[in-house]
């Protein structure tokens, strides 16, 4: 038995400690939120914050997480208000939305380390995210308008 | 619609799931967090009024739309609605959206694909809400004991000027719900409309963006199993045999068995095309354990040698095609179409005499173009959940033709289609694949015999290395000039595995004297399918990068030089069977020129590429602009022009095209499947390269075309155009033609020389 602390909830869970988070929070948690996509940390659909770090949760062993703090794309926020949630509605980006969640938990990172990001930032810090439908140009304006609610939110 | 309806829409959605007790939202108790096993609450039974099969009205005035067509990503869940929601005279702010159950009797053909979502609901849909919208208004007439021509309707509400009085849909609900649907109502002017022509954000789009369930891979059933099939390692291979001891000693799993999907002799329709017959299955708890649990399997697997395969229906009626065993190789594929191209071949038209023009001509340039197999990569890879019961069954899944599938569904359960119930969850992708059902029979395949609900999961490696991929195609055009470089002759011939991308009537066809088009075919045991804009969308880039060479040879601008043959076609066609309008053709080309800056010297710093098409009943043209980025082809900006008729919703709209200029870069730059001894040997993304957010344009400028013409689709048109485009910015960047894609894999083997 394991105890894990997602999105500020405490679970006990009878896994085996190899398994990957991705797994334990989709099929033991019932958070199906984070996406399987490519079981290789190479899409990004399965971001989660581990310690407030973005990691690949497809790849990240569950005994990595215990007595550590996970929060998925149903933790981000209260009520949906997160700025990068606003501004992914603002902007209509989704197509399919399958990927959406990932790269909203992977701009969640960028955005608290980098307070006004450029375009070539948020390049850098998103090209781990594959967005089949092709809506990057959504997702870029969506960071870009997410970091103006943020700094107008902090004066 | 604004946050604040969209908690209101949350709450309803919550309350119908309530009502579910009745059946008739059973398909949607699941997305309420898992509830489908618990025993839901009583409600009234009549809280809903139905009136047709796509509008439900609460008395308190809260509409539902049943958005008819399956969702992946194409954002029919909220344009449809918004066609019915205009008729109704629906306040669009009060609606509530909910995807449709199967029922091709009440909610119409449900297929996406073609890009024929608008095109086949169109009118259809704008019938129910304008006669939903009488029916409420002689409630109210009767109700009121006024002549019903003077009731009026705004936003939800019925009104009588004379009288003063007023009410809402909801107060004459279920009244209405009692009037026989009228028929044959007026329509509004096009110039009226307020919902449709005016953009409405995805009305699943707080869904997404709070990871709510969703889509097929999220959907739970109480006792739920899950599967995986373990597939040989190359196409042309069968499983000969396996030893399951240690796989079955792994913990979690209950069942490794062999199963096969059609008997011989099975009929099968056109769309069960599978990649292979026997499939060996590992059942157990969780999707991890039996990942685990595949790993220890010993199996041997043994070639396959040709095999028959019965179709029924399609294009052809019924066929029997042998295909052949061969474990087949990319290069020696490459080999073998050189090989056929020399052969005779089918002639698909002929205008005029090409043989002769040929033999008079001053120059002739012949070109090939050459494409691989397409994986679709939809990022949610297939599944499928099935629980076969005795009596009857319930599907439930990402699924684009639900009516496709019924059939062999029901010849392979052995159930009546009525005993079916087929649920539609939203698709993490499609681009076609979700058009064929094998997956689905899989799992219901597997639900009966282990006699337990079960969802059927393919990893990512599964999903690519066992595809239904967008063939392999190689097309050469001809053109023959006169010695004042006028074009006399065309010749275009063209192949594939197993399908040529030859679309004999399209443009230019019909602008010259002398045409010939001929097309062959390789069978093959690789299978392939629809993607994204098929056949059309290798039609459309040989094709324009092509024309783009021949402009340059007969010194003519590349849109002039379209622009010249479009005139032709309008003013004295060559045949009569052209499958394009010329007129709508130019005013995309013409667009797309100007908002482009095609001339302005300010320009100047790109490498520009044009290109246009028409298909699947939408005209779109691009223009590219390149530049070399770390000695990498970037495209930097896109002007795109487009004609689909009328535009439902514009934003979304927007952002379809968007999304196809990527894609279309992503695929013309990287894109490609290849084969060692059938083995496919790009297995996951690290070795499958997608397009990325660093590679994707900094700006995308789209147009329409602004008419009144019935609305078509934009989920395929405005993809095609963009290879060629590309290709021919490459030419500007480099001073070199490409004439194979990927064009980045052509282009750096061209630099390693």
């Amino acid at each position: 038995m394991i105890t894990l602390n997602i999105n500020k909830k405490n679970y006990n869970i009878d896994v085996d400690p190899n398994t990957p988070l991705l797994w334990v929070l989709r099929e033991h948690i019932n958070l199906v939120g984070t996406k399987f996509g490519c079981g290789v940390a190479q899409c990004g659909a399965c971001v989660v914050h581990l310690n407030g770090e973005a990691v690949r949760s497809c790849v990240t062993k569950v005994s990595r997480a215990v007595g550590q703090k996970v929060v998925t794309i149903e933790g981000l926020s209260e009520n949906e208000n997160h700025p990068l949630q606003k501004a992914w509605i603002e902007n209509d980006v989704s197509q399919c939305g399958y990927c959406q969640a990932g790269q909203i938990m992977s701009a969640a990172v960028l955005l608290r380390e980098n307070k006004n990001p450029t375009e070539q930032d948020i390049d850098n810090a998103m090209a781990g995210n594959i967005c089949r439908c092709g809506t990057y140009l959504r997702i870029r304006d969506a960071i870009l308008l997410a970091a103006e609610m943020q700094r107008k939110e902090k004066k | 619609m604004e946050n604040i309806e969209n908690k209101q829409s949350r709450r309803t959605f919550m309350k119908s799931s309530t009502v579910a007790g009745g059946g008739l939202f059973l398909s949607f108790t699941w997305l309420s967090g898992f509830v489908t096993a618990v025993p839901v609450g009583e409600a009234p039974s009549g809280d809903w009024y139905e009136l047709t099969g796509y509008i439900k009205i609460t008395p308190d005035n809260i509409i539902k739309l049943i958005n008819p067509n399956p969702e992946f990503g194409q954002n029919v869940m909220t344009s449809l609605p918004m066609i019915v929601a205009e008729e109704l005279d629906a306040d669009w702010q009060k609606v509530v959206v909910e995807m449709g159950p199967h029922d091709n009797v009440k909610l119409g053909p449900q297929f996406t694909g073609g890009s024929n979502s608008m095109r086949m609901y169109w009118r259809p849909l704008r019938e129910a809400g304008a006669a939903a919208r009488q029916m409420l208004k002689e409630a109210a007439a009767q109700t009121w004991g006024v002549p019903v021509d003077e009731v009026t309707t705004k936003a939800s509400m019925l009104l009588h000027e004379k009288s003063g009085r007023s009410g809402t849909y909801g107060q004459f609900s279920s009244k209405a719900a009692t009037i026989p649907v009228p028929k044959g109502m007026k329509l509004k002017e096009v110039k009226s409309f307020n919902v449709v022509r005016n953009s409405k954000k995805n009305v699943e789009g707080e869904k997404i963006i709070s990871g709510k369930p969703l889509f097929g891979l999220d959907y739970k059933y109480e006792g739920m199993l899950i599967a995986m099939i373990e597939h040989p390692p190359a196409f042309g291979m069968k499983l000969k045999d396996f030893d399951a001891t240690e796989t079955l000693k792994m913990p979690g799993i209950k069942d490794v068995f062999r199963q096969t999907l059609y008997e011989d002799g099975f009929e099968q329709g056109g769309f069960d095309t599978r990649s292979f017959n026997e499939l060996l299955v590992v059942v157990g708890k969780t999707t991890w354990e039996v990942m685990n649990a595949r790993k220890k399997l010993k199996v041997t697997w043994e070639p396959i040698g040709d095999t028959l395969k019965n179709t029924m229906g399609g294009r052809n009626g019924k066929t029997e095609i042998t295909v052949p065993g061969e474990l087949e190789t990319t290069t020696k594929q490459l080999e073998k179409f050189k090989e056929y191209a020399a052969k005779p071949a089918q002639q698909l038209r002929r205008d005029g005499d090409p043989e002769t023009a040929f033999k008079n001509a001053a120059q002739v340039i012949e070109r090939t173009y050459n494409a691989p197999f397409l994986a679709h990569n939809c990022m949610e890879p297939m599944n499928f959940f099935a629980h076969v019961m005795d009596d009857k069954a319930i599907v439930a899944g990402p699924l684009q033709a639900p009516g496709w599938s019924e059939p062999t569904l029901a010849k392979l359960i052995n159930l009546p289609a009525d005993k079916i119930e087929i649920q539609m969850t939203r698709m993490g992708g499609g681009f076609g694949l979700r058009a064929y059902g094998h997956y689905i029979y899989e799992a219901a395949l597997i639900s009966k015999r282990i006699k337990a609900p079960v969802k059927l999961v393919y990893t990512r490696e599964d999903d690519m290395t066992y595809g239904i991929y967008r063939p392999t195609y190689t097309t050469t055009y001809r053109a023959a000039l006169d010695a004042n470089k006028n074009l006399i002759a065309l010749h275009v011939k063209g192949g594939g595995i197993p399908e040529h991308a030859i679309h004999a009537n399209r443009f230019p066809a019909g602008t010259i004297d002398n045409y010939l088009a001929e097309g062959w075919r390789i069978p093959s045991n690789i299978t392939t399918g629809a993607f994204r804009a098929p056949g059309s969308n290798f039609a459309a880039a040989s094709e324009q990068m092509f024309l783009d060479e021949l402009a340059e040879a007969m010194g003519k601008d590349p849109i002039d030089f379209r622009l010249e043959l479009l005139k032709r076609a309008k003013e004295n066609p060559v045949g009569r069977n052209n499958e394009y309008n010329a007129d709508r053709y130019m005013s995309v080309l013409q667009l797309v020129k100007e908002k482009s800056g095609w001339n302005n010297s300010e320009n100047k710093k790109y490498s520009r590429g044009v290109a246009a098409y028409f298909c699947h009943n939408s005209y779109v043209a691009h223009v590219v602009d390149m530049v070399m980025r770390d000695g990498q082809p970037y495209v930097e900006r896109v002007t795109s022009a487009a004609d689909c008729g009328i535009v439902i919703n514009p934003d979304a709209a927007i952002n379809m095209i968007e999304g196809a200029v990527v894609d279309g870069i992503g695929n013309a730059f990287y894109g490609g499947l290849t084969m060692v001894n059938g083995e496919v040997q790009q297995k996951n993304f690290h070795q499958y390269r997608m397009i990325r957010i660093n590679e994707a344009p900094k700006k995308i400028d789209v147009h329409f075309v602004q008419n009144e013409i019935d609305p078509t689709g934009l989920g395929e048109p405005p993809f095609p155009p963009v290879f060629g485009s590309v290709a021919s910015a490459m030419y500007k960047l480099t001073g070199k033609r490409f004439y194979n894609f990927p064009l980045i894999k052509e282009f750096n083997s061209l630099n390693k020389a």
